[in-house]
């Protein structure tokens, strides 16, 4: 096992990668001689030159449908989009190529395409650098979307995503690239489907995915310590598909569920989760299911109003609190 | 080009002509449904480029006004209506339609609805060339309006930092749907636009095969001689609506006599009589074929071909049984 950084365990993800197979490329903005703006390309350039680390112009949709164009024969580019707040830019050529054409034509053509994007809110950078964008991703047919809540998830979802087959969306977390883990020295690869348990309990079901997982393990903590009520904690690293029998089979055991977002609520992720238990389980339900989210606001710059707009492991525990009454 | 090559672009010219003539009345007939665009008036862009180029080695893509360029690239017509008429023996198996026809084998990369789409998606196709090393180009037609959108400017630009070898075909029919092109474009000449990204380009009569064939015989020789991108503009004109939908009152009846005064098979059959290779007779003989061949083959094997299985309405969405998808085979 090696400790270490986010973003390093993602570089590892891509060096690994670009070393098995000469089709691997990795291309977006500042990713080659500035190495990523979150160092996760870092090195890559030197070591496989510039055809296959490739610095690419701001034209976001152009070099995301080149990408996918080149993934028409068997490259298979690792596309890093700067912000996700960036990547609507790049919608049309991921839903209406990359999503689209292993279906529209028959079968014969596929885009194996990884776009990486660190989503989620960090701190002060204002509305057009804080969207929350995996529930636009995960509404699409065709596409696979993933989101790591830790190096060892980020390293391996990176990994088995580059040898998929499908068009892959990562969704990472700008506040979440220098988070420290457990990565382990021998070759991993993540699933793409399904669904990890982070924390064991039997009185309530907390849904989590990326940096909200780790909301919930704080939240969990708390309300064990406070008021001895023991939360399972439910990491979906798989956005698109969903797992819905590892929904089903911790619900079925706590009958209560609260889904921790960190977007707005509506059409995203706690609506789709709340969905399936409905459509799962109704009737193993105890108490109706709650979703904390974050206010339906595009993000303040000002540092309290950007607090109060998001949600944390204290709404957490006070949504689980007015679930029981106390 | 002999003549006896010539006879035979005319024939398939002609039978392109005739094949979306008759794609028109089964759209009437309700055999073809959703947008369905013709091409008849255009063909000898695509004959003039794709005759010189290397089809089926060459990578070709397109825009929804597809089915010929298609068949040029050697696509069988029969699975291309069989395409438009939805049946499970279609190029796309029935999924795609008149604007997505694909057929990989011939390496033709598809029809694409979104204008301006396939800029991108050919420069990655050259990409994909480079990096394998082979001394395939890849041809990208799309038409004049398409060059307003932003990805005409994004891959123009990529390709020639690149160096990629795309060749991007306008076929300047001088409308987008109803707007004429000096209603939406600052530059009328679209072969101009492209001197902003420092690449090759021409502009030739989009009409006349043999001024194509030429124009694309050069554009060819730059690219797949590994000098980047270059950009052929073909003036030319659609003798029907944009798509079926379209009731084309927006354009002068002189306007439009004077393009049909100017039609390319009409064009390179008159050069064929005057040359002494070819007789009206053998003109009207071969025409007569080609009818009966889009019936009693094409149209017959549309109509009696299967519909897709409802079984399969979920197929294609994603990789059937892709090991990476449960962390590989470990
Ligand atoms: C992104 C996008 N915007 C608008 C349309 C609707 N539309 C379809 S074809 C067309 C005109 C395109 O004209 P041009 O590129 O000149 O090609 P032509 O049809 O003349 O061959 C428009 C506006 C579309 N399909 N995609
Ligand atoms: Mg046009």
């Amino acid at each position: 096992m090696a400790d270490i950084m986010m973003w390093e365990a993602i570089m590892r993800a891509h060096d690994e990668e670009m070393a098995n197979d000469p089709m691997v490329i990795a291309m977006g903005e500042d990713i080659g001689v500035v190495g990523g703006t979150y160092k996760a390309t870092m090195g890559l350039y030197d070591k496989y030159g510039e055809q296959r680390v490739i610095d690419t112009p701001i034209s976001e949709n152009g070099y995301t449908g080149l990408g996918i164009g080149a993934s028409f024969l068997g490259v298979r580019p690792i596309i890093e989009i700067m912000s996700v707040n960036f990547a609507w830019l790049a919608m049309d050529q991921i839903f209406n190529t990359a999503a689209k054409v292993r279906y529209m034509s028959g079968g014969q053509l596929q885009a194996p395409v990884v776009i990486r994007s660190p989503g989620g809110t960090a701190h002060q950078l204002g509305s057009q650098h804080s969207a929350r964008m995996e529930k636009v991703f995960m509404g699409v047919a065709g596409l696979r979307v993933v989101t790591p809540s830790n190096p060892r998830q980020a390293y391996g979802l990176l990994k088995s995503a580059v040898r998929c087959n499908d068009p892959v969306f990562i969704n990472e977390h700008e506040l979440m690239y220098n988070m420290r883990g457990d990565v382990s020295e021998e070759e991993y690869f993540h699933p793409l489907e399904g669904s990890e348990v982070a924390r064991e309990g039997k009185d309530v079901t907390l849904f989590g995915y990326n940096i909200s997982v780790h909301w919930c393990l704080k939240a969990a903590g708390l309300l064990s310590k406070h008021h001895g009520i023991e939360a399972e904690v439910v990491d979906l690293f798989a956005l698109s598909p969903l797992d819905r029998e590892g929904i089903r089979n911790s619900v079925s055991k706590t009958h209560r569920a609260v889904i921790v977002e960190e977007a707005e609520p509506a059409v995203g992720v706690g609506a789709e989760v709340m969905a399936i238990i409905n459509e799962e389980c109704f009737f193993e339900l105890d108490a109706a299911p709650v979703r904390v989210s974050a206010l339906n606001v595009p993000i303040p710059y000002n540092h309290a109003m950007e607090k109060a707009a998001l949600p944390d492991e204290n709404d957490v525990v006070q949504a689980v609190r007015n679930m029981f009454g106390i | 080009m002999k003549d006896t090559d010539k006879k035979r672009v005319l024939r398939e010219m002609l039978f392109a002509r005739r094949f979306e003539e008759r794609c028109y009345e089964a759209y009437v007939e309700r055999n073809i449904g959703g947008f369905l665009h013709l091409y008849p008036g255009e063909e000898a862009c695509a004959f003039g480029v794709l005759e010189a180029a290397k089809p089926g080695h060459d990578y070709v893509i397109t825009s929804y006004r597809d089915h010929v360029h298609a068949i040029k690239s050697g696509s069988d017509p029969k699975k291309v209506m069989a395409e438009l008429f939805a049946k499970e023996t279609g190029v796309s198996k029935g999924r795609g339609g008149s604007m997505h026809i694909f057929d990989v084998a011939n390496r033709f990369m598809g029809g694409y609805a979104l204008v301006g789409g396939p800029f991108p998606l050919a420069a990655g196709i050259a990409k994909g060339i480079q990096m394998q090393g082979g001394d395939e180009i890849c041809i990208c037609f799309l038409g004049d309006a398409a060059n307003n959108q932003g990805t005409f400017h994004e891959s123009l630009n990529m390709a020639k930092i690149w160096n990629l070898p795309v060749l991007y075909v306008c076929e300047n029919n001088l409308y987008g749907i109803g707007t004429r092109i000096d209603r939406s474009t600052a530059v009328i000449d679209q072969y101009k636009r492209v001197s902003g990204y420092n690449i090759p380009s021409a502009q030739e009569d989009g009409q006349d095969f043999d001024l194509v064939y030429k124009a694309a015989n050069k554009a060819i020789k730059h690219v797949r001689a590994g000098k980047g991108p270059y950009f052929l503009e073909l003036m030319t004109y659609r003798y029907r609506g944009h798509s079926m939908s379209d009731s084309n009152a927006y354009r002068a009846k002189t306007e439009e006599r004077m393009w049909s005064g100017r039609d390319p098979v009409i064009m390179l059959r008159d050069r064929l009589i005057e040359s002494g290779a070819l007789t009206l007779d053998e003109y009207k003989e071969m025409d007569t074929a080609i009818l009966d061949e889009i019936e009693d083959e094409v149209i017959r094997y549309a109509a009696e071909s299967p519909e897709p299985h409802m079984s399969e309405v979920e197929k294609f969405v994603l990789a059937e049984n892709d090991p990476w998808v449960k962390g590989g085979v470990q």
